[in-house]
């Protein structure tokens, strides 16, 4: 092939792959940037937007409360998950591998709506939990559990649970049984094998998969305002609120970059802080 | 190896742990399966009789989701969105796919990173970029053509479509970007040198190797649309896609039919994951 044609077609293939991208994704954000920065009113550059935010009190408060609030709740799901990845790659026989695969992946084929719609049904005062414990007589009226923390909390591990599980497989995975087994006959005993082994062994796992349950978290909205109701103050709801009940186009943005540059900075710092490569553990 | 004899107790500590698991994850599943096919109107227990009326019955009070009017409009504006973001994702992944296994040029490790930014950026703010970027490029087309000319990129089905394929594009570009990596070049080469033209090279034996990967990637595409909540619920006009529609009602509170709608879409999407999971078996994706 001649190399103005060749030209040519990565020419043709570049067109499709620049409108999708530039128009769909760099633009949109280069325009949110820009709102971020304008007056509603005037359209004259200001910098009040993020002023509003820093010295709104409650502004600021929800968006510490979901960034903590994300942190735990990664936290909680690298705790779940661990053992999860730990019996599917090296302890389970065949048949309880494949159902614990099975367990992990089939709530992610369900969209998060109904995800967190079965967690209402078992949740609310009317619902299943409440239902049971009255039964078997623990509780003698209905008890309202939806619009806790600990609620939300369920919700969001249940919804990135496999986000969380997988890599972490992926990692152990590579990791030789006979290692294992050395550090037994070397005298180790499980906690010990588990912290100079096989954590250590499984951290690129660890460190994708938390990046990723971080950024959902971070993210989320329907989980948080199904199971939280009013109480879930979290940072994607007031967006949504600037955006569609206040028509704030400018404050919304100012809110939507600060989301997403907090995101990549705090995912930055923990890669730097920990000394993992991302591109490594991809 | 924990198989062996000597560690009954964290064997046992394991199995317990695993049915706990399985608890955890499928129990949900299962109650509202159960409640979706309980005769009390109540949404919950105790089991009152089993009844189809969730799924089929006109009478007042207790319509069922088929006879639905909003409910089936929405089911049809889902699926026709799915449809259509199916096919862009599956056309441009194919594009991508021959443009960074196929090309080598200044700038693609860049791209292939800037590619990959519609996954990670959190839906709710890639949902309101496009809607503010939009309303900008509509109000100016109203302004030059006349008003209404910038309609299609208002709230609505376009809107959508264009705000799912953001994203949904860049998992089909990893997904046939990954089996086309594992295709010979010289496959096609012997189709040219036995006379095929390039065009016909590619279209009888690359695209026909790619297919699995494309089917896998249709599927994969159509779930993520119909199920998509963030960035849909920015962009979506009066004509909701079924998951705006059923968050619009749970904010009223839980009836039995939303129950027979999830069991609906349990079975429906379960369907596809299975078929895109024996697709993509031999391609290790992420």
């Amino acid at each position: 092939m001649s190399a103005s044609a060749r030209r040519r077609g990565l020419w043709l293939l570049l067109l499709p792959m620049l409108l999708w991208i530039g128009l769909l994704f760099v633009l949109p954000h280069l325009k949110l940037f820009y709102l971020s920065f304008v007056d509603r009113r005037s359209g004259s550059f200001t910098l009040a937007n993020y002023l509003y935010f820093f010295q709104s009190p409650l502004y600021r408060k929800i968006f510490v409360r979901t960034a903590v609030f994300s942190v735990l709740v990664t936290l909680l799901t690298l705790f779940v998950s661990f053992p999860i990845a730990f019996i599917i790659t090296k302890v389970a026989g065949k048949r309880l591998k494949a159902m614990l695969l099975l367990a992990v992946i089939l709530p992610y084929w369900v969209s998060e709506l109904i995800q967190a719609f079965t967690w209402m049904v078992i949740f609310r005062e009317s619902g299943v939990l409440s239902y049971v414990l009255q039964k078997i007589g623990l509780i003698n009226h209905p008890i309202e559990f939806l619009y806790h923390d600990a609620t939300i909390a369920v919700g969001l591990l249940y919804t990135s649970l496999l986000f969380m599980t997988i890599p972490i497989m992926n990692s152990l995975d590579t990791l030789d049984n006979s290692l294992i087994e050395a550090a037994y006959d070397l005298g180790g005993d499980f906690w010990s094998t588990m912290r100079e082994i096989v954590i250590p062994h499984a951290a690129p796992g660890i460190m994708v998969g938390s990046i990723m349950v971080f950024m959902l978290n971070l993210g989320n909205y329907v989980t948080v305002t199904l199971l939280g109701g009013k109480n879930s103050l979290w940072f994607t709801e007031i967006i949504y609120n600037q955006f569609i009940v206040r028509f704030n186009q400018n404050l919304g943005s100012a809110f939507s970059v600060i989301l997403l540059t907090f995101s990549v900075v705090f995912v930055w710092i923990v890669l730097k802080i920990t000394k993992q490569d991302l591109s490594e553990a991809m | 190896m924990f198989r062996q004899k000597g560690f009954s107790l964290s064997k046992f500590l394991f199995y317990t742990y695993a049915v706990l698991v399985l608890f955890f994850t499928l129990g949900p599943l299962v109650i509202v399966t159960i409640l979706a096919f309980n005769n009390n109107p109540s949404a919950s227990f105790p089991w009152q009789g089993f009844t189809l009326d969730w799924f089929k019955s006109s009478t007042p009070g207790r319509v069922g989701l088929f006879d639905d009017a909003r409910m089936m409009n929405a089911i049809g504006v889902s699926i026709k969105v799915a449809i259509v973001v199916t096919l862009i994702s599956v056309a441009l992944g194919v594009n991508n796919a021959f443009l960074f296994v196929r090309h080598k040029f200044r700038g693609q490790g860049a791209l292939y990173l800037l590619m990959l930014g519609p996954l990670v950026v959190p839906g709710v703010v890639l949902g309101t970029s496009i809607l503010a970027f939009s309303y900008g490029i509509a109000n100016g087309l109203d302004k030059i053509f006349g008003a209404g000319a910038g309609t299609f990129l208002r709230p609505g089905f376009w809107l959508v479509v264009l705000g799912q394929v953001s994203f949904v594009a860049t998992t089909t570009t990893l997904v046939i970007t990954a089996r086309l990596k594992r295709f010979d070049p010289s496959l096609e080469e012997a189709a040219m040198d036995l006379g095929a033209s390039r065009s016909q090279a590619v279209r009888l034996i690359t695209i026909p190797f790619l297919m699995p990967a494309m089917i896998g990637a249709g599927i994969i595409a159509f779930l993520f649309s119909f199920e998509n909540f963030n960035t849909t619920y920015f962009l979506s006009g009066p004509d909701p896609t079924v998951p705006i529609l059923l968050y619009s009602r749970l904010r009223f509170g839980i009836t039995p039919e939303i129950n027979a709608v999830s069991v609906l879409l349990m079975v429906v999407t379960g369907i596809l994951g299975f078929i895109s999971f024996a697709f993509q078996k031999e391609d290790n994706v992420a």
